[in-house]
């Protein structure tokens, strides 16, 4: 059995138009303007038949649509691009089919349209639940609006999670315990929790380096961390990854190939890829700017501008850090298979420091370890 | 007399960036001293460091040839210089090889603290000077107020003062003219017997040792058998020449010229800078004037990273001490570090351009230990030993008193930067010995002890004085002193390599400003890591890091996989940067950077 078959395989559509930039991100997002949608099917779809002509036959066990604002597709787009996927792979009996969203009016009156062709989950970013800190946040929905649009998706949608950003500008623990209790209202079964990270970059991290963005120092944001971790576990919604809750069965499970080291394939512009192919493993990454990969895929029939050759010792890292994040840990049979070594010293202190767990031929995480898992890692991999 | 009044003898004075170099170019470039195929940028400073940091530290020489407006042919002959104060003899000897200097000054800048360290010298040596200013083509150049500010500064006319612009070509001609009518054609006598200076040396992969000599005196010749007058060691000489720049044998230099010899002398340390060449047989009466012999100042371990490297360490440092007498090693030990060399050094900028050449040309990674000076250490039996390094200090009880070296250092100061100087030295345990004026500057004569200036006194200097300031210091003796030595504690564990000597006045506040230090240093670690001082069994001074709060990517998902798998392999390659004390990470350039105080 090769490797990625023990997570499965997923595919990922990327939309990289939103309405306008939110100073803290630096995903791959242009300001929308009045763009052919039919094209852009069009494009995606030709993209995604050549990561079928790459891959071979398989069957997608999920489907997601990130971006950028893929709710700003129209859902004949969406529509589409589902049933691409299907007769390209085939999409497995209760394919995962998720589409992020943003909360505002316009999107939810496409919640029906969009379920109707397909989409069976919606991941909304709600980000926070006061309309300051959305107005701070360069958010352009109100709290009111997120409450609104998150009812339609519940009804429209069979999953639905939302995120909500923590550690903000100001914030202190008791502020984000209150907002967390709210948050627990109103979530169904799934719910991302994201410390603010300033990222280079972004206008925050201007921001950051000018001292205007007083964000609150490590100690806080670690005690905000650990307050999160009891309170959702309190609440049956445990952390199963380091920002993901969920109750049991509930995970997002595109996001599972992810951090299983599945494979999957990703169509649409600064689209990544992890592949297996009969060569060996590979990574995927086209370009980046909107234009660019709109020419690359009318000429080339795809955008892809780099292939990476994973050799074991990569594979096997990337395994380990992406592993790691899930409070199941990692399968040392698995990593041991991809000739990953550890650091048998650094692995003793960790345990013995609580910050590692050694089981049933697994490694874990403990909380405790999962808040400083880049460092554990360092540390880790031999 | 032999008539030398074709020849003229120059150096070029000025601040680093004041474009010296870029000036040599253009001389040698107007003068077709090279064709346009071999000129490349910078062509005096060969060593990589020399160009990167713009200074040069072996002194180079080129012969140039100009047709001057009078009709003449003239041989002009350059010697570039070092520029740096722990290489005052070097500047010292160079500067006594020639007859005039060039002063660069930049026509924006003004004049600045090395040009003054350096202009002294050549006033020393009685140098014919020409004010050059350079950059005159900027926007900001201010040649009138710059032309000022070096009659008040220096006290010298400038009302002469060549204006060009090295980058352009500008006024290239008129500096040669300048060189051929206003410097001093050199004296010297062809039928007496030979004295030359020995300016400089290095080793050649092919020749062997390269020695440059100015004739003084008399003639030497291919064959001739010449002998060292302080090293009193006697060689034939294999060839003589000159530099245009590539070597070019002559097979003969007379009084006034500057050149080259070799004599199958196989190391820099058997010639001496300073030394004077003469003939084996018929040797001149008196050597010349001022030869000091090179001596270490600065010790400081050096050791590689990764203790494999050991071997590849041995080689490099001994391929360097070939081209370089002034440095000094011998094997070292520490418990913390392993094996390494202990090493000397003239000052800290030599200390930090070998072991920059040994990370370059060799690809060591090193760690360097806290520089030290030379202790005596009187035994209470009568011994006196000589302590290189910290962490062979004897027993507290068997040690009668210990003496360190002091200096007596001469600063240059514009008035009103006078204050910061004075507590600087203050600081350092000064004790002045004089405060004159010359004009809008100060000159402070201070004894200082050399173990409060060794290390980063002449960073403060410049730093107090943004650059104006003008250092020199000679050794001035031994001094019995209140000493300890101190040694740091990384998470309860002494690290050897950390251990000081310091006086017992100043033991807390450099304790306490270590700990600081070492505390912004040191990463944080998943548990707390306490750093303290301690002179015996007694803490001072403590700190503590506190552990690792938070080290976590909140979002990653399938894009991100090879920036975070890259982000992991950057993290571990700095990780192998460091070097462990028990189960603390210490990052390579704490050991140096502990030192520094910003006080």
């Amino acid at each position: 059995m090769a490797d990625w078959e023990a997570a499965g395989f997923g595919v990922y559509v990327h939309w990289p138009f939103c309405l306008a930039k939110c100073p803290y991100c630096d995903f791959n997002s242009h300001v929308w303007r009045e763009e052919d949608q039919s094209a852009w099917a069009d494009a995606l779809e030709t993209e995604l038949a050549h990561m079928r002509a790459l891959t071979g036959p398989r069957v997608a066990e999920t489907l997601f649509f990130g971006g950028g604002t893929p709710s700003l597709m129209e859902a004949r787009v969406v529509g589409r691009l589902v049933e691409a996927v299907d007769r390209l792979w085939g999409l497995a009996p209760g394919a995962e089919v998720t589409l992020e969203a943003n909360p505002t009016s316009v999107e939810a009156g496409r919640f029906r349209d969009c379920a109707a062709a397909g989409v069976n989950r919606v991941s909304m970013g709600v980000q926070a639940l006061n309309d300051a800190d959305l107005k701070a946040l360069g958010r352009m929905h109100s709290a009111a609006e997120a409450r609104a649009a998150f009812g339609v998706a519940r009804e429209a949608f069979e999953r639905v999670s939302f995120d909500l950003i923590y550690a903000r500008m100001g914030q202190t623990a008791a502020d984000w315990e209150a907002e967390l209790a709210e948050a627990l209202e109103m979530a169904v079964d799934h719910l991302s929790l994201y410390q603010l990270t300033i990222e280079p970059g972004t206008r925050f991290a201007e921001m950051h380096a000018r001292g205007r963005l007083p964000v609150p120092a490590d100690d806080a944001a670690a005690e905000m961390y650990e307050v999160t971790q009891a309170v959702t576990a309190a609440a049956g919604m445990p952390a199963y990854e380091i920002s993901n809750h969920a109750r049991p069965g509930a995970e997002s499970r595109h996001n599972l190939v992810y951090w299983r080291y599945g494979d999957f394939a990703g169509a649409g512009p600064g689209a990544h890829g992890r592949l297996t192919l009969p060569g060996g493993r590979i990574g995927t990454s086209t370009r980046r700017d909107p234009a660019g990969w709109m020419a690359a895929v009318a000429a080339e029939g795809h955008a892809v501008e780099a292939e990476e050759a994973l050799s074991r010792e990569d594979q096997a890292a990337e395994y380990l850090l992406m592993s790691m994040r899930l409070v199941e840990g990692a399968d040392l049979t698995r990593f041991a298979a991809l000739g990953g070594k550890l650091d048998a010293g650094a692995v003793a202190d960790a345990v013995a420091s609580g910050r590692l767990e050694r089981q049933d031929g697994r490694l874990r995480a403990t909380a405790s370890g999962r808040i400083v898992l880049n460092r554990l890692l360092a540390d880790l991999l031999a | 007399m032999t008539d030398l009044s074709h020849i003229r003898n120059f150096s070029i004075v000025a601040h680093i960036d004041h474009g010296k170099s870029t000036l040599a170019d253009r001389l040698i470039q107007a003068t077709g001293t090279v064709t346009e195929r071999e000129m490349k940028e910078q062509m005096l400073d060969t060593m990589d460091i020399e160009r990167e940091r713009g200074i040069t530290i072996k002194a180079q020489t080129v012969r140039l040839i100009y047709k001057a407006e009078d009709g003449r042919e003239y041989t002009l002959n350059l010697i570039d210089t070092p520029g740096h104060v722990d290489f005052t003899y070097e500047v010292s000897r160079s500067m006594r090889a020639v007859e005039g200097s060039l002063l660069v000054v930049d026509a924006s800048q003004g004049v600045e603290a090395q040009t003054l360290a350096n202009v002294y010298q050549a006033i020393d040596a009685d140098h014919e000077i020409v004010p050059v200013l350079n950059k005159i083509d900027l926007p900001a150049a201010e040649p009138e107020r710059v032309a000022e500010q070096i009659e008040d500064v220096i006290g010298i006319d400038a009302s002469d003062a060549v204006l060009i612009s090295a980058k352009t070509g500008l006024g290239i001609e008129k500096v040669l003219e300048a060189v051929v009518q206003r410097l001093p054609a050199p004296k010297g006598d062809a039928d007496a017997p030979l004295k030359a200076m020995l300016v400089d040396s290095w080793y050649d992969a092919y020749l062997g040792v390269v020695v440059l000599v100015r004739v003084m005196d008399g003639v030497l010749k291919k064959g001739d058998r010449i002998r060292m007058m302080q090293t009193g060691a006697a060689y034939q000489v294999d060839r003589v020449g000159v530099f245009t720049p590539k070597m070019l044998p002559t097979d003969i230099l007379r009084p006034g010229e500057i050149g080259f010899l070799t004599a199958s002398i196989k190391q820099v340390r058997d010639t001496r800078v300073g030394d004077t060449v003469t003939h084996e047989r018929k040797p001149c009466a008196k050597p010349l004037p001022g030869f000091k012999p090179a001596q270490p100042v600065v010790f400081c371990g050096l050791f590689p990273v990764d203790n494999n490297d050991f071997e590849a360490l041995r080689e490099a440092i001994e391929k360097l001490a070939l081209n370089d007498a002034s440095f000094s090693h011998e094997m070292e030990t520490s418990a913390a570090l392993g094996f390494g060399f202990r090493c000397g050094f003239l000052g800290l900028l030599h200390l930090e351009v070998i072991r920059d050449r040994l990370e370059r040309e060799y690809d060591i990674d090193l760690i360097t230990t806290a520089p030290s000076v030379v202790y005596m250490i009187h035994m209470t039996d009568g011994e006196v030993r000589e302590l290189h390094n910290p962490a062979d200090m004897p027993e507290v009880t068997k040690i009668d008193r210990i003496e360190e070296p002091w200096i007596k250092a001469t600063i240059l100061v514009p008035d009103e930067f006078l204050g910061d100087v004075l507590k600087l030295c203050q600081d350092r345990r000064g004790i002045q010995l004089e405060l004159t004026y010359a004009g809008a500057r100060a000159m402070v004569v201070y004894r200082l002890p050399l173990n409060e200036v060794v290390f980063d006194f002449y960073d403060r200097l410049k730093s107090v004085t943004k650059g104006y300031a003008s250092f020199d210091y000679q050794m001035d003796g031994y001094e019995a002193g209140n000493l300890v030595k101190m040694q740091i504690l990384v998470n309860d564990e002494p690290v050897d390599a950390l251990s000081t000597i310091v006086h017992r006045d100043k033991a807390e506040s450099r304790g306490r400003t270590m700990c600081e230090k070492l505390k912004e240093l040191i990463p944080q670690h998943m548990f707390k890591v306490p750093i303290q001082a301690a002179i015996g069994g007694r803490i001072i001074a403590r700190e503590t890091i506190s552990a690792l709060r938070k080290d976590v990517t909140a979002k990653c998902y399938g894009g991100d996989v090879t920036r975070k798998r890259k982000l992991l392999e950057k993290q571990k390659a700095g990780k192998k940067k460091m070097r462990q004390f028990g189960k603390v990470d210490i990052p390579q350039e704490a050991f140096i950077n502990a030192l520094k105080m910003d006080g």
